[in-house]
Order: C-alpha cells, then structure tokens, then sequence
C-alpha cells in the first residue's frame, strides 16, 4: 500500500512537470471536429457534430445505445475513417497519419479485447512492443502499471481467470502502457457490480487528477457526472446538448424533482389534475416526474387536491433528466 | 529504478520516425513484434497439435514409402536413373508438410484471431500498421513450415532418402514455400465470414496433396490434366523440392520460384487490404 501512494505521487509529479510545461501556452486543443460525418450504407451513424477536447479535460460522450458515440469514438481513435467533415487529433488527420495518432493515444474498447492466449504480464509487455517500445524499459513500466491496476498479484494469471472488473483494470493499464496524452474509454464500466465500477471510477479519478485527458463514453448519468468536466449529450449521431454536468441540469432541468407514483394504470389519468403544479411534468409509464424548485413543497399541493399518490421521492436533478428533456426518451430502456 | 530513468523513446517519436517514408500508413516497420506475440502464445499452447504436424508426414512416409513401396519397381529420376519410391516420395512428403504448417497458421489461427480472438483489433489500436500484421502474421505460419522442414530432413537424410548435397537447399525452398502458402492462405482466411467455409480451405488441400504427383509422376494423367495440375502450387513447390534432393537442376526451377514470389506478394497485397478494409475503414 505505501508502496502505491509513492508510486502515485511520483506519477503525480511526473505529469505535473508536464503539465506546468504546457501552461505557459493557452489551453491546448487536443481534438477537433467540425461536421463529423461517419455513413454506413444508407444509415448517418454521426451525423456532423462538432467539438473540441482541451489538453487535461475529462470529455464525456452520454447516450443511449446506437446515438453514435462508439463510432465517434472509433473515428479518432484512427480505427475507422469519416465519410465527411473535418477531424483534427494533435494537430493530424486520421485519414493519412493513423499510426502517427495512435501512438499518442490509449484505447479502452467497449468489448474486452485482451489476448486470451497471453498471461496477464505477457499482455502488458506485448502492448508496449507493439508501440515499438523496448523490453528494458517496458519491465519496469509494467510493474508501475500492475500496481496501479492492483493486479501485482495476478501477473501470472491467463485472462481467463480475472473477474470484469479486473479485465477492465488490465485493459486501461494496457492502453497506458503508452503513456498516452489521451485515455479513450468506451463505456468502461457497462457490465460491472457496483464495487467494481467504484474501484474502476477512482483509478480513472487518479488519471485525470495527473493531467491526463480522458475521453468516456457511457450511459450511466452517475458516471458521467462522477468523471466528467464537460459532457456531450448525443442522440441519433447528433448532439443534442454540450455542458459541464451542473450547467446542463441547470439549463436543462430544475433544481428538484418529485417522483410520484400512483399505480401503472392510474398515472396519465391522474397527470391531467397535477396540470399547474411544479414547472414542468413528465409521465412515464410507471410514474410521474414532475420538477420544481421545490420538491416538498408540489408534493403538497398534490395532498391538498386529495391526491395520494403510492410512493413519493424528492430528488436533485440529474444528467438523467437532462437527457429526459432533450429526447422525451430515458437513457437505459 | 523507474522507468523514467531508462531512456526511451516515446511511442509517438517511434511514430513520427517513419512519417514521409513508402508506405508509411500501413507499415511501421515492426512486424518482428508480432512474431513476438506468437512466441508468448506458443509457449502456453498445447504442443502435442504443434508435432503432429511434424509426425504427419513421417507416418506416410512409412506407409507408402516403405510399405507400398516394396511392390513397386522401376522408379526412376528425371535423368532415368533408379531410384527408391521412398526417395521419390520423400521430397514430395516435405513440400507437403511445409504447405501444411504454414497454412494451418495463417488459415484456422488468423480466422480465430480474427473473430474470437479480437487480436488485430487489439494490434490495429496501436501505431502498428496493416502491412505489420499481415507480414508478421504470415512470418509465423512460415516458420512452423520451417521447423516441419528442418524435422523431415534431420529424419529423412540420414536414411539416404536425399541423395543429392543440393538437397541441403530444400530447407531454404520449403521455407520459399511456406512462405507462399501463408501468404495466400492468410489472404483467403481475410475474406472468409464463416467457419463453414474454412472446410473449402480442407476441400481443396487433401486432393491437391493426393494428385500433384506427390505419389506418382504426372505423365499418367491425360494432357489436359497435366497443364491443370501444373498450375497449382503444391505441383511447383513438389517440382523444386524435388528437384533439389534428388540433384537434378534445370531452369524450369527458376519458374518454380518465381511462381512463389508471385503468391508471396500477392497474398500480402490482399492481406494488407483487406486488414485495413475490416480493421481501419
């Protein structure tokens, strides 16, 4: 355990210099796109977006299935090529400097793909030769990555034998061992128990905190406010909304929202006499959402109208009630 | 020691060290690290598949060279000398096992890899290029066919079964061989969706072996016939080897290599494509 908090402050103090190296200059812009475009077939998977990434920025790409995040995230990985509009990684283009790109960066795919025929070692060693780095140099950095994935102990294991969560830790320390400027993960913690998404969640803190610039996909709001600075809601290939957490539920929701449930089939029957209440309603299926500045205080009036509703939950707005608002659709269906 | 204390170039300068030169976005020149995954994946693989390739060859060498072989007579080499059948088998036997290794590596390994394996897709997210991973991949089916060929001689030259000191060249033949057939056999596998469709691959392996003159001569067949197997690669690779151990040297040889050479670019070609078609596109 001592032995990891040195070997994070001496990572810490590295990327520090770093950092402080680049601050003279303006923020650096790592990634830029104007009217992304990928087309398969007939279908516009993204359907020109525009953005851009800072040096040191976590970016989150929110969404729910098939809005175009993977493939946005393939695209400047440099794994597949747009159809369409400009797209700027470092300075370079995909389309011509593709192994130049990858180079800068570390790659966390959505479906594990580490080497089932490899031992846990063996597949962090091979990563970094493949990067044309050299053995003498890899041993050593291999056992600062096996410490940070807390995998020191499984160095010996075949791939088969990890939990996901483990399998998920070996796989960002596979795209570290790199040392990229940029961390793209896609959807790293889909499939995960919630002590192991944690685990994951405060190794992905620790690299952010050393100034490395992540770029994360997900559909889990939790995540995306736990690990991002700024968040790109994407529905359809589009974007829909471009915020930090906070600013999108303050220009996208209110403050509170009561959850009011009044039985599966008496809830749009009871919506119409909750009409005036709160700032906005939303009816779902299986209840009410109705948001307000003050939560307590709707439920309430909902009392006062003779209205008893089976349960009642008073609750901060989430990035959940952004994307509710943005898509009249609810992330995970 | 850290790390930062070795020196080591970044994976970008490694990058950018080939930015400008010939083909620079499909080859980074680094296809001996794929090589090096292959050698990691050995050593935890089952090694009783990796010699029954070896022993393969052996078992039929000693069905019918020795015993078919005792009933029949007359067999000469293309000077009309008499030889043994066992001697003019035996070249045929290691054409055979090189082709067979190299093509069991780049067909049913590259087809796992591809699909199950998710391995170039791992490798392709790197800085390596397409052209490192086709060349690399193919290096290693070709060097199963070589140790298959260095096995087969050490068994067969002592039992006199090589007559020839030019036979010492079939080594470097089979692995002009191997080469050719890995090259093509990896191209094919690219294209192929389906598992079913890799027994097409055994379709076409198992006649060729039992007809391209491996057991007998190609005069027996009608001319048609003849133009229709000399067209086929074992036919050539069988030709050269042969041709080697039993010392008889002509320019049609020459044909033989050059007929490898042209399988051995033109199966990278495809390779590279259609890597950068399903991995980069």
């Amino acid at each position: 355990m001592i032995r990891l908090e040195r070997l994070n402050i001496r990572l810490f103090q590295r990327r520090k210099t770093l950092i402080l190296a680049k601050d003279s200059k303006a923020p650096e812009t790592m990634i830029i796109a104007k009217g992304l475009t990928k087309v398969y077939g007939d279908f516009k998977a993204v359907d020109g977006i525009d953005f851009t990434v800072t040096r040191g920025e976590s970016f989150g790409l929110l969404g729910p299935n098939g809005a175009g995040k993977s493939t946005t995230m393939k695209m400047i990985a440099a794994t597949s090529q747009r159809s369409g509009g400009d797209l700027l990684i470092l300075g370079k283009d995909p389309n011509d400097q593709g192994p130049e790109i990858r180079a800068h960066l570390g790659v966390v795919p959505q479906q594990d793909n580490l080497d089932r025929e490899l031992k846990v070692w063996e597949n962090l060693m091979i990563y970094g030769r493949y990067f044309g780095l050299s053995r003498k140099w890899l041993k050593v950095k291999i056992e600062e990555l096996l410490d940070f994935a807390q995998l020191a102990d499984k160095r010996n294991s075949k791939t088969e034998e990890l939990s996901g969560g483990m399998k998920r830790r070996l796989t960002i320390a596979r795209g570290l061992v790199n040392e990229p400027e940029i961390l793209m993960l896609d959807e790293p913690t889909t499939g995960l128990d919630p002590q192991a998404r944690h685990i994951l969640w405060d190794r992905l803190f620790r690299l952010k905190e050393q100034g490395v610039t992540l770029v994360i996909t997900t559909h889990y709001m939790d995540e995306a406010e736990q690990l991002c600075d700024r968040i790109m809601v994407m529905d359809k290939g589009k974007i829909m909304a471009e915020g930090s957490p906070a600013e999108l539920i303050k220009n996208y929701s209110s403050k509170e929202v009561l959850e009011v449930r009044f039985g599966s089939d008496n809830n749009a029957q009871v919506a119409k006499e909750l009409e005036g209440i709160g700032e906005r309603l939303e009816i779902l299926p299986d209840r009410i959402l109705v948001y307000a500045e003050d939560g307590e205080q709707c439920l309430e009036q909902i009392i006062k109208k003779g209205l008893h509703p089976v349960t009642s939950l008073v609750r901060r707005s989430s990035l959940e009630d952004v994307f509710l608002r943005l898509t009249g659709r609810t992330l995970v269906d | 020691m850290s790390s930062a204390s070795i020196r080591q170039e970044s994976a970008i300068e490694i990058a950018e060290s080939r930015k400008g030169k010939l083909g620079a976005g499909v080859y980074s020149g680094r296809s001996r690290v794929v090589l090096e995954r292959g050698y990691f994946a050995l050593k935890s693989s089952t090694w009783a598949v990796v010699a029954s390739g070896f022993v393969e060859p052996l078992i039929y060498l000693v069905a019918f060279g020795y015993g078919i072989g005792q009933f029949i007579d007359g067999v000469v080499d293309g000077n009309g000398n008499p030889i043994s059948y066992a001697q003019f088998i035996a070249p045929a036997l290691l054409a055979t096992s090189a082709m067979n290794g190299a093509i069991y590596d780049s067909t049913w390994n590259v087809f796992f890899k591809m699909h199950f394996g998710r391995i170039y897709n791992g490798m392709l997210s790197t800085s390596l290029g397409t052209l490192d991973v086709a060349l690399g991949e193919i290096s290693w089916a070709l060097l199963r066919g070589l140790a298959y060929a260095i096995g087969f001689m050490a068994i067969v030259t002592p039992m006199g079964l090589v007559p020839s000191w030019w036979g010492l060249l079939a080594i470097p033949a089979s692995v002009l061989v191997a080469f050719g057939f890995a090259a093509v056999g990896m191209g094919i596998t690219s294209y192929l969706k389906h598992r079913q469709q890799m027994q097409y691959i055994q379709l076409v392996m198992l006649p060729m072996f039992l007809f391209s003159g491996t057991f007998f001569p190609l005069t027996i067949y009608p001319e048609p016939i003849q133009w229709f197997i000399q067209a086929l690669p074992l036919w050539q690779a069988i030709e050269l080897i042969r041709g080697l151990t039993l010392g008889i040297l002509n320019l049609a040889m020459l044909g033989h290599v050059l007929y490898f050479v042209v399988m051995i670019i033109g199966g990278l070609y495809f390779t590279t494509r259609r890597l950068t078609a399903l991995f980069l596109r």
